[in-house]
């Protein structure tokens, strides 16, 4: 068996692709298994999409091929939550609400707060609760 | 034994020994207090988190025709406008006009009095609105236009009160969320969230006030400001302990400085969803070591600092007085403590990366003979009661 492999990545569909079933076809056919964090049509009729996808590097290649079929945009670095290490001012108020510890001090001498984009599911718990608006959502 | 003026004299010649609150501990410990106390001159503390009783007072200059402002805005927020023709006074926590505060809660509060002091230091451009009714002198009757702080004569925070000596620990007793000025506090005491630089912390280091005084220059966001005054609440009577360390918020700065001289990354608006607006301020506080007592007690570690966990659902707002357990700095730094058997989750408002950096520049400051030492010309008081406010009838 071939190797798997996860990918975060972050669709952004203007108004005329929103209504196309793109996720169906990334797992019926290219077998994908698909892990969706965020999604959202925003009043414009614009949809985003976090996902991590999962499959051979292979497989993975060929969705992305047919995903860029539509008029997509795929940010491959699938930020849809955004720190801003120049906002924080490493109070740390945030950590306590980040429920994967995506936001984390990794050292407690210095006290420093750190963004684990990897361990990051977006449920927006740290833009509410920042005092410095460090972290805001892509969409 | 050093005086204010030997200190200065070896600051001047780019001699003087300076350490951090932090870095003192160690240095102590291998040489000893008596020889430490002759080498070291002085001591850096800091502090940087939110502190609501900040403002400024600005001076816009004149207009042609002239006008005495009678009501005005900066950015939609409110300013006091009861001062002569053109100054204005503008607090940290003023919300901008409109906001629906907490009519839908928890409120957002994205702008307020500490947003616009953090945009004017930044240097941007920003929008004065303002009325009057008009007089012989100043018969001008309204006014709208762009400024920035370098239009302004001048630009002076002043700030009733900073950098509290203690604070509590909030956490909440109650089955529902509450928003508070430390932040979201989840039912059950989910969590608890604390408000001070602990070791670092200025009056931490002095705890008996008897550097630290009226007068003292401090690095306030990187102007050379000064001790203006008690701070507000100010109040030295509390429980100590055996450091002489006040086991709850006692001692308070009021503290004054030139916004022109200040730097944006130490000035920083704030909102807390739920409560309000207000200003992140970094301030740091040099302590002179005039003898071997006055080092010893910036020796102070985070272990030997108590803090009281207060119920900000019931003892803080009802005013009861009530503390569930004290807790120790050493213990909150982890992020956890242990509270009546159970663990309890911790975040601060405090940052302490922000007040290491701050004591690290005023350490290097002074070590290039860059920033003197004040001597203080009054002393804050160190019997004085904090009082509460008694809603009463007239008295006869």
């Amino acid at each position: 068996m071939t190797a798997t492999v996860t990918k975060k990545l972050m669709l952004a569909f203007p108004r005329c692709e929103t209504e196309k079933p793109i996720i169906y076809h990334l797992v019926r056919d290219h077998n994908l298994v698909v892990n969706v964090f965020r999604a959202k049509v925003t009043p414009e009729e614009e949809g985003y999409l976090v996902l991590d996808v999962t499959g051979t590097e292979e497989e993975i290649a060929a969705a992305l091929e047919y995903v860029k079929t539509f008029n997509v945009r795929i940010n491959f670095t699938g930020k849809g939550v955004v720190w801003d290490e120049a906002l924080c001012t490493g109070c740390g108020n945030c950590v306590t609400h980040c429920p994967t510890g995506a936001l984390y001090i990794p050292d407690r001498a210095t006290m420093a707060v750190t963004f684990d984009e990897e361990k990051c599911i977006e449920c927006l718990a740290c833009l509410r609760v920042c005092p410095y608006g460090a972290c805001t959502s892509a969409f | 034994m050093k005086t204010y003026a030997e200190i200065n004299a070896k600051i001047e010649s780019g001699k003087a020994v300076v350490l951090t609150a932090e870095e003192i501990i160690g240095y102590v410990e291998q040489k000893g207090l008596d020889q430490a106390a002759d080498e070291v001159d002085v001591v850096t503390t800091a502090t940087f988190g939110p502190m609501c009783s900040s403002g400024c007072v600005l001076n816009f200059g004149h207009s042609k025709p002239k006008m005495r402002f009678s009501e005005a805005w900066i950015e939609d927020v409110r300013v006091y406008t009861g001062l002569g023709a053109v100054d204005v006074y503008l607090g940290a926590t003023e919300l901008r006009d409109k906001d629906p505060a907490n009519m839908y809660p928890p409120g957002e509060f994205r702008y307020g009095g500490g947003h616009v002091m953090a945009d004017l230091v930044a240097g941007k451009e920003l929008q004065l609105f303002a009325l009057s009714y008009g007089t012989d002198e100043y018969p001008r009757r309204e006014l709208r236009t762009w400024f920035s702080i370098h239009d302004l004569n001048q630009a002076s925070m002043v700030n009733p009160r900073n950098c509290y000596q203690n604070y509590n620990v909030a956490i909440n007793d109650s089955e529902r969320t509450i928003y508070t000025y430390l932040g979201v506090l989840e039912p059950r005491r989910r969590n608890a969230t604390y408000c001070s630089a602990g070791q670092l912390s200025p009056l931490l280091n002095d705890p008996l006030y008897e550097t630290i005084g009226v007068g003292t220059r401090v690095w306030l966001a990187g102007a050379h400001g000064h001790v203006y005054a008690e701070g507000t609440q100010h109040s030295g009577t509390g429980r100590r302990n055996e450091h002489d360390v006040p086991v709850s918020g006692a001692g308070t700065l009021a503290i004054t400085g030139d916004m022109k001289q200040m730097r944006a990354k130490f000035v920083r608006g704030v909102s807390l969803v739920g409560y309000g607006t207000s200003l992140g301020l970094g301030i740091g506080v040099p302590i002179p070591i005039l003898n071997a007592d006055v080092l010893r007690r910036t020796c102070i570690r985070d272990r030997d600092i108590q803090a009281p966990v207060v119920d900000y659902s019931e003892a803080y707002p009802q005013n009861t007085g009530e503390v569930i357990g004290y807790v120790d700095y050493e213990q909150l730094k982890t992020g956890r403590i242990e509270l009546e058997g159970r663990t309890v989750e911790v975040g601060s408002l405090s940052s302490y990366s922000m007040a290491l950096e701050i004591a690290h520049q005023l350490r290097d400051e002074i070590a290039r003979g860059e920033f003197l030492l004040s001597e203080p010309f009054a002393r804050l008081p160190v019997n004085q009661p904090f009082r509460p406010l008694t809603v009463r009838e007239k008295s006869e």
